[in-house]
């Protein structure tokens, strides 16, 4: 390889390292525009607290003994209401029983890997 | 390029075998969620969202075919751990093993660690292969013997039986965290252990389970203050003062357990300053590391983030030393695959043994290789397609312009629900272990 060719790849590779970082970034950016045009009210931080609150509270379920007892305290002669649709949402005066309660059944089947 | 790639020129990858059930109807609790050789790469463990563990042992090579390593073969199964629910914080406590880490041997048994989102076990796999016979005051079936009736006595003796291999849980280390584990590592002094979840780091030793140190402690006083987590944390494979925790962020930080009792202090922090300019929305988001390992010289250690694998020399805090780019071509999807929840998906990364390759999954079930040597990589794929015994990979590559090549793949015909998250790479060999959603494929290279 001639000197020159040696010294011109390291420049001509910088230019495209700018490039493609710079087609990058556009291409982020473009994406960023789309998410905000579907979702206008998207969080001022942007994977900041919002969804870290989330991550921490995976697996919360809204069953909550004490409501319970005193709902079925007070409405002794009433029907409970019964549950919505969703049951996993606790709105208002719905008041969650055991029954709400996706079945927690452990695995007794043997797994498929050692079949 | 010549060859596959991935541990020099010439190793060329083929299938040996394949795990699980073929249909397509996947049950929640067959998801595969860690998979992980023992130090001798013997034992490959797999742990599933059903709280099981799986364990496979290769067989010895057969003199018959030297061309063949040992195919893996069920060695114990066992149910880990159970669904809980926790009454007192409304708190659902999945089943599903976050991570196996298995002891160095010291024994014939093998011990390993399985933890879930809340509650650490050690397991004792041993192996039983003679059964005593002829005991004076116990008749064969146990029932006892009257022992007026016994008019001779023998010495009992052991013959030979069946294998039978019995898993056993040794120790349960519970109640010591708030939030899900992520990461469990065992010091390279064989005597503790490290679990870290979402804010906070503890230290074990392996032979206590009412009491652990608090080691890190990230929780900020007031939550609104929250703006980042830990999401992986690995003890220094020869250093037993020092450990890593990488955060969502993108940062990681070293700490030396000799400095304070407490290491909110770190010793070093590792950290690539971002271009301004690139920031955008989704920044944060992919810049979070889902996995950190260090090399086994200890020299290295590498991360895992949403587009890349990066190298990091221990001894240069300001950016890594490589930075390999595992599917780029997803940049102009980051809208859907946030709508999706992709984003979040956490990949994780290995070393080969030498250190030479690194390897992680991808979508599609495709996964790479980069080779740090030859500056080589591959993208290969796991699927029935491809299963033929000793059949050679083929390359796969995904197109992102107009044109597309014959055997190319186009971005938009990736499938997202097909991901390989969890790779395990022989300490020793050019075998792999790769999982998909719920098959567990084994690579080896020709021969």
């Amino acid at each position: 390889m001639s000197s020159e060719n040696l010294s011109d790849t390291p420049m001509e590779y910088e230019d495209e390292k700018q490039d493609s970082q710079e087609k990058n970034a556009n291409l982020v950016k473009g994406e960023e525009v789309k998410l905000k045009a579907k979702y206008p009210g998207l969080g001022q931080k942007p994977g900041g607290s919002d969804f870290l609150m989330k991550r921490l509270q995976k697996g919360q379920k809204y069953f909550d003994s004490g409501d319970y007892n005193m709902a079925k305290a007070k409405m002794k002669n009433k029907q409970l209401p019964v549950a919505g649709p969703d049951k996993n949402l606790v709105t208002g005066d719905h008041i969650p029983t055991p029954q709400d309660l996706p079945q927690r059944r452990s695995s007794l089947v043997t797994s498929k890997l050692a079949g | 390029m010549a060859g596959a790639g991935g541990g020099g020129n010439d190793v060329q990858w083929c299938f040996s075998q394949v795990k699980g059930a073929i249909d397509d109807d996947v049950a929640e609790a067959d998801i595969i969620s860690t998979v992980e050789f023992n130090h001798s790469g013997e034992l490959l463990a797999t742990g599933d969202k059903g709280g099981r563990v799986v364990i496979f042992q290769q067989e010895l090579e057969s003199k018959n075919q030297p061309q063949c390593r040992g195919e893996y073969n069920v060695y114990s199964t066992f149910q880990s751990h159970e669904p809980e629910f926790d009454y007192l914080k409304s708190l659902e406590i999945e089943e599903k093993i976050n991570k196996i880490r298995w002891l160095p041997q010291k024994n014939a048994a093998q011990f390993l660690l399985s933890t879930n989102d809340k509650t650490i076990k050690l397991w004792k796999i041993s192996e039983r292969d003679k059964r005593p016979e002829g005991y004076n005051l116990k008749e064969e079936d146990g029932r006892y013997r009257d022992p007026t009736t016994v008019t001779t006595l023998r010495v009992p003796v052991f013959h030979p039986m069946d294998l039978m291999v019995e898993a056993s849980p040794r120790r349960v280390f519970a109640n010591a965290h708030t939030y899900h584990i992520n990461s469990i590592s065992v010091n390279s002094d064989c005597e503790t252990y490290l679990s870290a979840d979402d804010l906070r780091i503890n230290l074990w030793n392996l032979e206590i389970t009412d009491h652990s140190f608090n080691i890190v402690d990230i929780k900020p006083a007031n939550m609104e203050e929250l703006t980042e987590v830990i999401t992986a944390a690995e003890f220094h494979p020869n250093q037993c003062n020092t450990f890593v925790y990488s955060s969502s962020k993108g940062t990681i930080r070293l700490c030396d357990m000799r400095v304070s009792a407490l290491c909110d202090q770190h010793s070093k922090l590792f950290e690539e300053p971002e271009d301004p300019s690139n920031r955008s929305f989704f920044s944060e988001i992919i810049s979070s590391i889902s996995d950190v390992k260090f090399s086994h010289s200890g020299r290295y250690m590498m991360t895992r983030d949403y587009l890349t694998v990066k190298i990091w020399d221990l001894n240069m805090e300001s950016r890594p030393v490589e930075t390999y780019q595992v599917h780029e071509y997803l940049r102009s999807k980051l809208c859907s695959l946030y709508e999706n929840d992709c984003i979040f998906d956490k990949f994780e990364c290995c070393w080969n043994g030498n250190d030479s390759v690194v390897m992680t999954g991808s979508y599609n079930n495709f996964f790479r290789m980069f080779d740090r040597g030859y500056r080589q990589d591959v993208t290969l794929e796991a699927s029935r397609e491809s299963s033929k015994p000793r059949s050679v990979l083929k390359p796969r590559k995904v197109c992102t312009g107009g044109k597309r090549k014959k055997d190319e793949i186009s971005v938009d015909s990736l499938d997202f629900n097909k991901k390989i998250l969890h790779t395990a790479w022989h300490p020793q060999d050019n075998i792999i272990a790769v999982a998909t959603t719920n098959n567990l494929y084994i690579f080896q290279d020709k021969l």
